[in-house]
């Protein structure tokens, strides 16, 4: 019996993690269903689901991003005053005093980038696959949503560093939306808290980057995932069509 | 002892039930049998998860220890850059108010793509799968021929010719589609199906706006080709 099966035949252990270590697919099973965050899945999946080319992994490295982002968001928060100047002081603390400072933002940078563009494919290859037919549609609808909040967490976090590109790329953004009619300029008014990107604004997009479009984002991912168990699994390339002339 | 069954012999419906249906052997509700494999969910999905989450996390912080996060200088709002870029996701969108009004670039534009991904699911087009040319119909031809005219004929109104060039590369691709015969390697190009070109339409259109928009936009919105050292406003 090697250490880490007699730890895992502990009482302690057993108290947590129910199930015996014997190698059954009883066991296997009770891994998925008696885990909170596991038993979104099934306990067995459709063998050809597996394969890479059926989903190109789109939306699992989307959700990987996501997790990224949370746990570099959080730390970051640790080195953030949401206020001018202090905002973009915080930036050169992180590259010149805080340990893996550059690392850190760099990392949640680069993760943003990657889930707004992992994001956009994922909807091409459902599109492609036609994996938004029923019972998928309102699926379909809730990943449109989650693309709309990925583009808006983005673009509040592109503020927060209060540099001139920061500055500037809110600035020509926002401008569009005043061109909206009838509310186009209340609702810029509402979002910058005033009539120019200013420190108002930036307390606004750092509480909507960091409180609640995270919480909606992750509500809502919650109900996509469980949605995609709901309607039947994942959806590769559809299979029933001839495509001949 | 027990009671001995009685049996009633009567026309009442309550004491003897007529039949009602008779569901035959070969009328059964059709279950659909098929002989996929399935695999246990641990270890064989669980497994792969985890080396997805690790090649990612891998591949991000690589990227994080060779590339640097941009940081210009303090915001100034009394000094504008020249030129001000949006975020790259939204340089196709600022691409267009190079052409468009901005309530069109701004407003319609982008609530017409958001409107449009929503109903796909429910819209029956959407969901057939019918390749383009597979139903034929007299009208079909002129009603394409005719959308890929008014649409070119719009945009060159405006003189945008990064959704003209791409519309009129497409709705050729569209005709040439209904010529391609079966064996031959552009036998793909018949199985695509109007939502397929209609999707591919905007997201070339989209790539292509964002690429002018990221590389080739320079001082004043001014052309500038991306490999020449553009003036640095």
């Amino acid at each position: 019996m090697t250490v880490g099966e007699w730890v895992r035949n502990t009482s302690v252990y057993r108290s947590v993690i129910r199930h015996g270590i014997a190698p059954t697919n009883r066991n296997r099973s009770l891994i998925i269903f008696e885990n909170l965050f596991l038993h979104v899945h099934p306990v067995k999946v459709r063998e050809k689901t597996l394969r890479f080319t059926h989903t190109f992994w789109l939306g699992g490295i989307t959700l990987a991003t996501t997790i990224i982002l949370v746990a570099t968001g959080i730390l970051l928060m640790f080195y953030y005053h949401p206020s001018v100047p202090q905002a973009y002081r915080d930036m050169k603390e992180l590259q010149y005093v805080v340990d893996n400072g550059v690392f850190l933002r760099n990392l949640h940078r680069w993760a943003a980038h990657l889930m707004v563009f992992s994001a956009f494919l994922h909807m091409l290859r459902v599109f492609y696959h036609r994996a938004y037919r029923p019972p998928r549609q309102f699926n379909w609808v809730v990943g449109v949503v989650l693309l709309l909040l990925t583009l808006l967490l983005s673009y509040t976090g592109y503020l927060l560093p209060w540099d001139q590109l920061a500055f500037w790329g809110v600035s020509v953004g926002t401008n569009m939306a005043k061109q909206a009619p009838l509310v186009g300029e209340r609702v810029r008014f509402f979002l910058l808290g005033g009539n120019i990107v200013s420190e108002n604004a930036l307390l606004r997009f750092y509480v909507l980057h960091c409180v609640v479009l995270p919480v909606a984002l992750l509500l809502l991912i919650s109900v996509h995932i469980w949605r995609v168990r709901k309607d039947g699994g994942v959806q590769g390339p559809p299979d029933d069509e001839r495509r001949t002339p | 002892m027990t009671t001995p069954i009685e049996i009633i012999d009567s026309e009442d419906p309550l004491a003897n039930p007529w039949r009602v249906a008779l569901v035959r052997p070969d009328g059964r509700p059709a279950v659909h049998e098929t002989d996929e494999r399935y695999v246990m969910t641990f270890p064989h999905l669980i497994l792969r998860e985890i080396i997805m989450f690790q090649i990612v996390v891998i591949a991000l912080s690589l990227a994080a220890i060779l590339f640097n996060a941009p940081l210009e200088s303090i915001a100034n709002p009394v000094e504008t850059p020249n030129p001000a870029k949006a975020p790259w996701y939204f340089l196709g969108l600022q691409e267009l108010l190079h052409y468009f009004p901005p309530v069109v670039a701004g407003v319609v534009l982008p609530g017409l793509v958001g409107i449009c991904l929503v109903v796909i699911p429910y819209w029956r087009v959407n969901l057939e799968g019918a390749p383009l040319w597979a139903t034929p119909s007299r009208w079909k031809a002129p009603t394409i021929a005719a959308s890929v005219i008014l649409l070119s004929i719009l945009f060159v109104a405006f003189r945008c010719w990064p959704i003209v060039i791409p519309t009129v590369i497409i709705g050729v691709a569209m005709f040439a589609a209904s010529w391609a015969r079966a064996g031959s390697r552009w036998q793909w190009l018949w199985g695509v199906t109007l939502p397929e070109w209609i999707m591919t339409w905007f997201v070339v259109i989209a790539v292509v706006l964002t690429v002018i928009g990221t590389f080739f936009r320079g001082p004043g919105w001014m052309w500038v080709w991306p490999w020449m050292d553009a003036p640095r406003g």
